[in-house]
């Protein structure tokens, strides 16, 4: 369970988050939807430990990131923006790397990145250096890094940027799979149909706060529209651009 | 402890897949200095060859006016060609390279000579020409002689001791041995081997900072529960090792091609036997943990690896440029100098390559400082990744 408690973020004299509060559960996927530049990754980056807030509490079940960063990190899995891969090294190589930093011995690490291999279907990848990799093998082994620790909770920022149809769809059925298994999953995005198809919860974030969340059902119920779309725009109050 | 040894090896082997890195690191830095010191080294022996032995070549005019000037020249090896020219053709003979040196003896010279007035001799050639200018001393050097005897004979003539007009003898005496005079002729070699070594790290210490961020991998490693000076830590630890790695090729390269180049037939010997390569090696490693540190925390401070590049190079000059001059200068190593990293390096490098052995305190001190330094930066280095701003 990933929980955001008043959480607040300044930049200088730029407030990025105010105040913002929701809780993600275990066995269900929840979407973070807002327009660019609404303060999703700076949430996400104070729940997975990489920024620290500056009022305001993340727990990841129960342990308090700030005070426990390293306890908080060992319980997440974290599928960062972009999604860097080390060019270099083998798709196999790339996964184990972050199973050893997670404090895997080498061979357990190097077993473990085999058996997601397996799992997220990525044998081509496997034993090619993931300098040539296509966009939506670069965000399955990223993916597969993330899961490397079989952590209980799953931070994903805007994993579907510039994937195809069908990427979207393979990741929403591993998503799907790994929401069935128990885990609780957190995922950002600004596009709205993406939101609705996957997410069994909805936090509507705007201008740095939370504006509205729910299911996407009960969001278009409380927005007085029938269409996502209409209802995401009145929910973040203006006609502002939803890149 | 682990976790350092895991980014460490990370880093060691995804470089070592890394064609740039292995350029840089292997190839580049550790030939370009040995081949660069041979040519120059055999350049210069060609140069000073041809010109001991060249026959220096005079043309002169007018030379039937001071028959005893011929024969001191054919005396000291130089060769006359007589020409018939006058100033300005002289001056022509000079610019279109026919001839490098000129001597003209006016036609009044004789009688002027019997007279016992000053009697003027020109002597035409180009100061801007390096070969010239040797050729044009020995010729000088006979016209003074030339003068010298005359003024002799004048003076033996009227019943005065020559040896009044020399009141001073300046001896030059050469003290330095063969095997001084060589480090001071490769004087600049601990220059190539410093800056070789730095090099050698120079990619992985910006692959593993600007280029962590550039790629994006650098926010998913601060997501995993290892300490995030643990990580700096490994890096910088794999950007000693290739340094030690360049270091070990630069010398060992060097040893090999010394033997290209004929130093003993120059009374020269440097001793690069696989026993002062070790020494050199070990006497020097200490200073890779400072460059590594100090290019990483550069590298930490740029956004792209570009960016870190050009920083990098700038960077690289500040513990090897002073090293170009001090090779030259030959300064005396004093505890002060000891105690500067990269500078002590030098001397100590250059005791061993003169065959001598540096003494225990030296290389206590210089090990010590530059260790101290290392460990420092490092330090530093790690405090800088404690710090959020680092995601850039």
């Amino acid at each position: 369970m990933i929980e955001a408690r008043g959480l607040s973020k300044s930049f200088g004299k730029v407030q990025a988050v105010r105040e913002v509060s929701f809780t993600a559960r275990d066995g269900r996927i929840t979407g973070l939807l807002g327009p660019n530049g609404a303060g999703k990754s700076t949430t996400l980056r104070m729940l997975c430990t990489v920024l620290q807030p500056d009022a305001g509490q993340a727990l990841i079940d129960g342990h308090v990131v700030a005070d426990e960063p390293i306890a908080a990190r060992r319980l997440i899995g974290v599928l960062s923006h972009s999604s860097g891969l080390y060019p270099h090294l083998t798709g196999r190589e790339n996964i184990a790397y972050f199973g050893e930093l997670h404090g895997l011995a080498r061979r357990e690490a190097l077993r473990r990145a085999d058996e997601l291999v397996e799992m997220l279907d990525l044998a081509e990848c496997a034993q090619r250096k993931a300098k040539g990799f296509s966009q939506g093998q670069r965000l399955k082994t990223a993916l597969a890094r993330a899961l490397v620790h079989a952590p209980r909770n799953l931070v994903l920022d805007e994993p579907t940027n510039g994937l195809d149809v069908m990427s979207v769809r393979s990741l929403r059925v591993l998503l799907d799979r790994l929401r069935d298994a128990g885990q609780c999953i957190l995922f950002s995005s600004h596009v709205m149909q993406e939101v609705a198809m996957l997410c069994d919860d909805v936090v509507v974030i705007a201008h740095g706060t939370v504006v509205a969340s729910g299911s996407p059902d009960e969001l278009r119920a409380r927005s007085g529209e029938d269409g996502l779309e209409d209802a995401f725009v009145k929910l973040i109050g203006s006609g502002e651009g939803l890149g | 402890m682990r976790g350092i040894l895991t980014v460490f090896r990370k880093e060691f082997l995804e470089n070592l897949r890394d064609r740039r890195t292995i350029f840089s690191a292997l190839l580049f830095g550790p030939l370009f200095g040995p081949l660069f010191f041979v040519l120059m080294i055999n350049i210069m022996q060609q140069q000073a060859e041809t010109r001991d032995e060249q026959q220096v070549e005079v043309a002169v005019s007018g030379g039937a006016y001071a028959p005893n000037l011929l024969a001191l020249f054919a005396e000291r090896g130089i060769t006359v060609k007589p020409v018939t020219l006058d100033e300005a053709g002289a001056r022509r003979a000079i610019a279109a390279g026919d001839q490098r040196t000129v001597v003209v003896v006016p036609q009044e010279f004789p009688s002027r000579l019997a007279a016992g007035q000053p009697a003027d001799i020109s002597l035409y050639f180009d100061r801007s020409s390096e070969m010239g200018s040797s050729a044009t001393n020995r010729v000088r050097d006979a016209v003074d002689d030339y003068g010298r005897h005359i003024a002799q004979s004048r003076l033996l003539l009227r019943g005065v001791d020559p040896t009044l007009l020399r009141p001073v003898v300046v001896k030059g005496i050469d003290v330095s041995t063969p095997k001084a005079r060589a480090v001071l002729a490769l004087g600049t070699l601990t220059f190539f081997v410093i800056l070789a070594m730095l090099t050698g790290g120079l990619y992985l210490a910006i692959d593993s900072t600007a280029g962590e961020r550039e790629r994006g991998s650098l926010e998913a490693l601060l997501t995993t529960p290892l300490p995030r000076s643990y990580l700096i830590y490994g890096k910088i630890l794999a950007t000693t090792a290739y340094m030690l790695l360049s270091l070990t090729v630069t010398l060992v390269a060097l040893s090999i091609a010394l033997q290209f180049t004929r130093l003993e037939d120059w009374g020269m010997s440097v001793d690069l036997s696989p026993r002062s390569v070790l020494a050199m090696v070990l006497l020097t490693a200490p200073l890779s943990l400072a460059g590594a540190g100090l290019m990483t925390i550069v590298a930490s401070f740029t956004r792209s690896f570009r960016e870190a590049q050009t920083y990098l190079s700038i960077v690289l000059m500040v513990p090897t440029l002073p090293l170009a001059l001090v090779g030259l200068l030959d300064l005396k190593p004093t505890v002060a100098a000891m105690a500067t990293p990269s500078l002590s390096q030098h001397f100590l490098m250059t005791r061993v390559l003169r065959g001598e052995w540096p003494q225990g305190w030296e290389i206590l001190l210089s090990a010590g400082v530059s260790l101290a330094l290392g460990l420092l930066l490092a330090w530093i280095a790690g405090r800088l990744y404690e710090r959020e701003q680092i995601l850039g």
